[in-house]
């Protein structure tokens, strides 16, 4: 298992490490268990995303994948953040390894996961914006 | 402090010393030939040969025809195991006995015979990583042809009681075999002494090269052929022997055991040094029995923190290390050993192994124990669980 040179990039440096006070939505997706927690927080201000933390308990491109996820949503509207699928990450990654696809969904997830929290906030019915939201990752076996 | 590089993997692997370097190169270009020819170019292979397997056979306590070059630890565990298995068949035993924490060589194996109609207990081990013999002697039954167990676990580093299973073995007449891969040159080994029948062992966790081992089979047990073919190996094990890495296997060997006691004292003031100064990060545990220890294996969980973050950010400071994460364990749970002992995943996640040699240095002790607690702070401040772990259990700060 080899990561590219982005993947070790976002993981010695990560983008966005931390926490926001008063966030307008927060959201964490994973378990312990797995071995990978993703707990994402935005600050959105007319439905625009003007800020973004994450923290991530995992491997390398779990923490990866959360730093590159809240920069490609960072300054995004909550409409265009919604289209930003694991797919994605993974190419602005220059790929991940085959084992490690479950974190690039698991960074998709927390991110959704913070956007529907932010519509529950706002008294609104999440699933109507965001659909389902899985708080654990497909991929993983171990989950189901 | 400079970044430097420790090599801290040696239950991995190991760098091939010089001097088995130098006993194997004549063997490549000038004295290359095939020791199954009559001439002397070939004669002095096959001396060469003979005269690694007596220096081996001395340094274990058996006799010459007793040790089978083999690829490495794996071969030599599925040969004794599959061996010792179709020897049972044939007089109606079927029943096999190792424990749920073997090295993948031999519980693979044993799954696999168990789709070939074996019967397989798996007998489990204490929190400290160590096998009940009574366990094995109450496993035992008529239809038990062999008992599997580990000398020394590769994760860790827990040495196991193998006078006292093998006694047991001895005494009910089952075959004994233990996989020594991670205890030669660590722990001192006479197999006649101590009642092994099997024992397998491999070059290059003792600084020879990679895809040489040894299995030491004791006389009387006929181990069916391994490789069908030439002469070589009695027989056994046909393919031209690999006559440089032979070599270098019994110059490896005789190095590592030649003053297993001075090591040990050496090694274990190390190893100490590094368990206890890793100890003082709060919410660390040491896996493993303390005392009945290799004396070159640290095993912390670290709570919190994933291990393969932990293992890229320490390569980053330059030390090398290993953990029993699921994703360096390549499978969706962490270690089988970690787990066996009776960690919860959570913890097992977060293990770090550190496996050190002679190379390792008193100032490369003092680097990881100023840098491990850098790197932890690091992960954990970024980690919602250990968040959690914190408003949960009223702890405060991050080490």
């Amino acid at each position: 298992m080899i990561y590219s040179e982005k993947v070790m990039d976002h993981f010695a440096n990560p983008r966005n490490v931390g926490e926001i006070e008063n966030a307008d939505g927060i959201g964490e997706v994973g378990n312990a268990k797995c071995g990978d927690i993703m707990k994402m927080y935005l600050k959105i201000n007319g439905g625009i995303i003007e800020d973004v933390k994450f923290k991530t308990f995992g491997c390398g491109a779990a923490v990866a994948t959360s730093s590159m996820a809240t920069e490609l949503i960072k300054g995004k509207s909550i409409e265009e953040a919604l289209k930003l699928t694991n797919k994605a990450v993974i190419e602005a990654l220059d790929g991940l390894p085959p084992a490690k696809i479950h974190c690039s969904v698991l960074a998709e997830e927390a991110m959704k996961a913070a956007i529907a929290d932010y519509y529950t906030r706002q008294g609104l019915d999440p699933e109507l914006y965001v659909g389902k939201v899985s708080h654990n990752c497909d991929a993983c076996e171990g989950c189901k | 402090m400079e970044k430097r590089f420790i090599y801290c993997d040696n239950a991995a692997t190991t760098a091939v010393s010089k001097r088995a370097l130098d006993a194997a190169m004549p063997y490549f270009c000038s004295e290359f030939g095939n020791a199954s020819s009559i001439y002397m170019h070939g004669q002095n292979a096959a001396k060469a040969v003979l005269s690694a397997r007596e220096k081996i056979a001395g340094i274990l306590g058996c006799k010459t025809g007793e040790i089978y070059f083999t690829s490495g630890g794996s071969e030599a565990d599925n040969w004794a195991i599959k061996g010792a298995a179709l020897l049972g068949k044939a007089k109606g035993k079927n029943h096999i006995i190792t424990s749920v924490f073997e090295h993948h060589a031999v519980l693979h194996t044993c799954e696999f015979l168990e789709k070939q109609g074996f019967e397989v207990t798996y007998v489990p081990v204490d929190e400290n990583g160590l096998v009940r013999p009574k366990d094995i002697e109450d496993a035992i039954k008529d239809t038990t042809c062999l008992v599997t167990i580990m000398f020394a676990n590769n994760e860790i580093g827990t040495i196991q009681p193998i006078r006292e299973i093998a006694e047991i073995c001895k005494a009910r007449k089952v075959f004994f075999h233990t996989d020594a891969v991670q205890a030669v040159g660590n722990v001192e080994i006479n197999v006649k002494d101590m009642g092994i029948d099997m024992l397998s062992l491999s070059g290059h966790k003792i600084h020879a090269p990679k895809g040489i081992g040894a299995l030491y089979c004791r006389a009387g047990i006929s181990l069916p052929n391994l490789i069908h073919g030439g002469a070589q190996e009695k027989n056994k094990r046909a393919g031209t022997e690999n006559v440089p890495f032979i070599v270098a296997l019994s110059v490896a060997l005789e190095d590592a055991c030649s003053d297993i006691k001075a090591k040990q004292e050496r090694l274990s003031k190390k190893r100490d040094r590094l368990i206890d100064g890793i100890l003082k990060i709060q919410q660390t545990r040491l896996n493993g029995d303390r005392q009945k220890r290799l004396c070159s294996n640290v095993n912390i969980s670290i709570r919190g923190i994933e291990g393969e973050s932990l293992l890229l950010m320490l390569d980053m400071y330059g030390i090398l290390a290993s953990s029993g994460s699921a994703c360096t364990s390549g499978s969706l749970d962490p270690s089988h050993v970690l787990l066996a002992i009776g960690l919860p995943h959570e913890i097992a996640h977060g293990s770090l192994r550190l496996s050190i040699s002679d190379e390792t240095t008193d100032e490369d002790i003092d680097y990881i124990l100023e840098t491990v607690p850098k790197v932890v702070d690091r992960l954990r401040s970024m980690s919602p669980l250990w968040e959690r772990i914190c408003r949960e259990e009223g702890l405060v700060g991050t080490i």
